[in-house]
């Protein structure tokens, strides 16, 4: 088992916005830890607790010291960080393939 | 427990690992009270050793009279042990169960029952056909895996030898 991966993801089971993030890992071949909670906002805790707020998906990325919430910002960081076009990584919305 | 005027039903033995015996090593969601994440057994035994609890569904009185026994005797406050469950329900109820029931400690939740197979100590439940879990267990195992206090429920129901399990955490 892969049991110290440098990126853990925040996800509820069955959530688009997080199967999103999963779709860009899984193309980075990237390790990555799923922690899931439960769908109800209260019940969040651990989320707010990593990234100030309790939505999900929220990443967690030790290598890079990168704590994200909101999927699209998420997906755009893998792929400036990890993707093989490191370009335009600003932090402006570029549109990418996600 | 109890005096009871009749015979409680005899459960066949178990051939579960034990004193001396490798137990098998296994990866299932941890719940705590606040989310799970896959671990493996042997990522718990890095930290020393564990004291495997086998229970009923969270919602059968055995597992409450348990986790309210093990939150009493507070064994890792002066033992060098982690205690951890592990239940066929879901991970879902188990982390509402932790956290309503103020249980101090992670329950790996396996609903195929799985880790009990492999531990030898399959239920099969008279009455809810196609539903097994764990028989009641306790396993204390160190660091390699390695068997040094086993307890299987022969009765149904029967409760964990609490002063036994702390005289063996007490031994090492």
């Amino acid at each position: 088992m892969t049991e110290d991966p440098q990126i853990t993801l925040y996800r509820l089971q069955a959530c688009p916005f997080c199967e999103r993030v999963v779709r860009v890992l899984d193309e980075y071949d990237l390790e990555y830890r799923s922690r899931f909670v439960e769908p109800l906002h209260s019940r969040r805790n651990v989320i707010q607790r990593v990234s100030g707020s309790r939505t999900a998906p929220a990443i967690v990325d030790e290598a890079t010291g990168v704590t994200m919430s909101e999927s699209a910002n998420i997906v755009e960081y893998l792929h400036a960080t990890y993707g093989d076009e490191r370009a335009a990584t600003d932090g402006g919305e570029s549109g990418g393939a996600a | 427990m109890v005096d009871l005027d009749f015979d409680v039903v005899s459960l066949p033995d178990a051939d579960h690992p034990d004193v001396g015996d490798t137990a098998p090593d296994f990866t299932r969601p941890l719940v705590n009270d606040e989310f799970w994440e896959d671990r493996s057994l042997d990522s718990l035994l890095d930290d020393g050793p564990v004291l495997l609890v086998f229970t009923t569904m969270n919602g059968a009185f055995p597992a409450t009279y348990t986790w309210n026994e093990l939150r009493e005797r507070d064994w890792e406050a002066d033992h060098d042990v982690s205690v951890v469950g592990v239940t066929i329900s879901d991970p879902y109820d188990t982390t509402e169960t932790i956290r309503d029931r103020g249980i101090d400690y992670p329950i790996f939740s396996d609903p195929q029952n799985g880790v009990a197979e492999a531990y030898g100590v399959v239920h099969d439940l008279d009455g809810m056909t196609g539903v097994t879990e764990p028989r009641p267990s306790v396993f204390l195992l160190d660091a390699d895996r390695t068997v040094e206090y086993a307890w299987a429920a022969s009765e149904w129901p029967d409760f964990p030898p609490y002063d036994d399990v702390e005289a063996a955490l007490d031994e090492r």
